[in-house]
């Protein structure tokens, strides 16, 4: 395996530096909500991780479509990565969500539309990965992967727009008012800050992560070709 | 949590929710490299082995006469 390189090092660092600035304007920086008091704060990394999660997914659909159309193993590899940092972020973002909900909804989890489909594109994602596990030709594991991949792709923009569509209690923060929603606030020029903040950290740390999960890709493909060498 | 007057005191939910959003990161991170320093070691091994020399009926699988054997990841090979 290559050693690191500086950029990717760089990139660590700077990603755990974001970790700590989007915290500390998260807790900090951004006022109290006079409502919902201090567990507002969860907002921050709550849209953080649900931003970078569903590009994920989204991004991996498009890797999918690559892999199908070169048939090289590599965009496969790649898209694995995406769809696994996705799938951690979007179980953050889950919990996160739930957590909140307690004091906000009087419940941990309602089957809301917005809840619904969150809960089925995180459960489509982790069928994914039994799916892999399942098939050992690596091509056909690959092939199998994309196509799955791709359909499951649809569920990100659903999750996205369940808001905007149905009827729903969860609020719509960005660009909308929801007369249904319960637990809307209006947010102060710091918590917008504090968002946007939240955004490119948790972008950042989704990239640093995915370079390293390609990384460790690449190696674990080299032990299997060094496997079946050793093998013949 | 709506009709009241005072701001709800919900500082235990925000705690739970930081520590479980770091604990979820802290323990990918670990994983990421827990399966590198496997990976790691599985490739010592196997360059060990690949270096040694194998006995002779060791190096090629015995075949049927006028079959081949299966190339099984043709296109993993790129």
């Amino acid at each position: 395996m290559q050693p690191k390189s500086v950029l990717l090092k760089i990139l660590d660092v700077l990603a755990i530096v974001l970790l700590g600035v989007s915290t500390y304007f998260a807790l900090v920086k951004a006022p109290t909500e006079l409502v919902m008091g201090n567990v507002q704060r969860v907002f921050y990394f709550h849209i953080g991780t649900a931003w970078t999660a569903l590009l994920g997914f989204l991004f991996s659909a498009l890797l999918s479509l690559i892999y199908l159309y070169t048939r090289d193993l590599k965009w496969d590899r790649f898209q694995v990565a995406a769809i696994e940092v996705s799938l951690v972020f979007f179980l953050i973002t889950i919990v996160l969500g739930s957590i909140w909900a307690r004091p906000a909804w009087n419940t941990w989890w309602t089957w809301d539309p917005r809840l619904t489909t969150a809960a089925i594109t995180e459960l489509i994602y982790i069928a994914y990965f039994m799916l892999r596990q399942g098939i050992d030709d690596p091509d056909r594991r690959a092939r199998f992967g994309a196509v799955y991949a791709l359909i499951g792709g649809i569920s990100a923009p659903i999750t996205f727009y369940a808001i905007r569509l149905f009827r729903t209690i969860h609020p719509v923060v960005i660009a909308g008012g929801n007369p249904e929603a319960q637990g809307s606030f209006s947010m102060t020029p710091d918590m917008l800050t504090a968002m946007f903040v939240a955004l490119i950290a948790f972008t950042v740390i989704f990239i640093d992560l995915y370079w390293n999960r390609i990384r460790l890709g690449n190696l674990e493909d080299q032990v299997e070709q060094l496997k079946l060498k050793v093998m013949m | 949590m709506f009709l009241q007057e005072t701001t709800a005191n919900t500082t235990g939910y925000m705690i739970a929710g930081y520590a479980i959003a770091f604990i979820v990161m802290a323990l990918y991170v670990a994983s990421l490299y827990i399966r590198n320093r496997n990976l790691q070691r599985d490739l010592t091994t196997l360059e060990e082995m690949d270096k040694a020399p194998a006995p002779p009926a060791a190096r090629r699988p015995k075949t049927q006469p006028g079959k081949t054997a299966k190339p099984v990841t043709k296109r993993a090979r790129k």
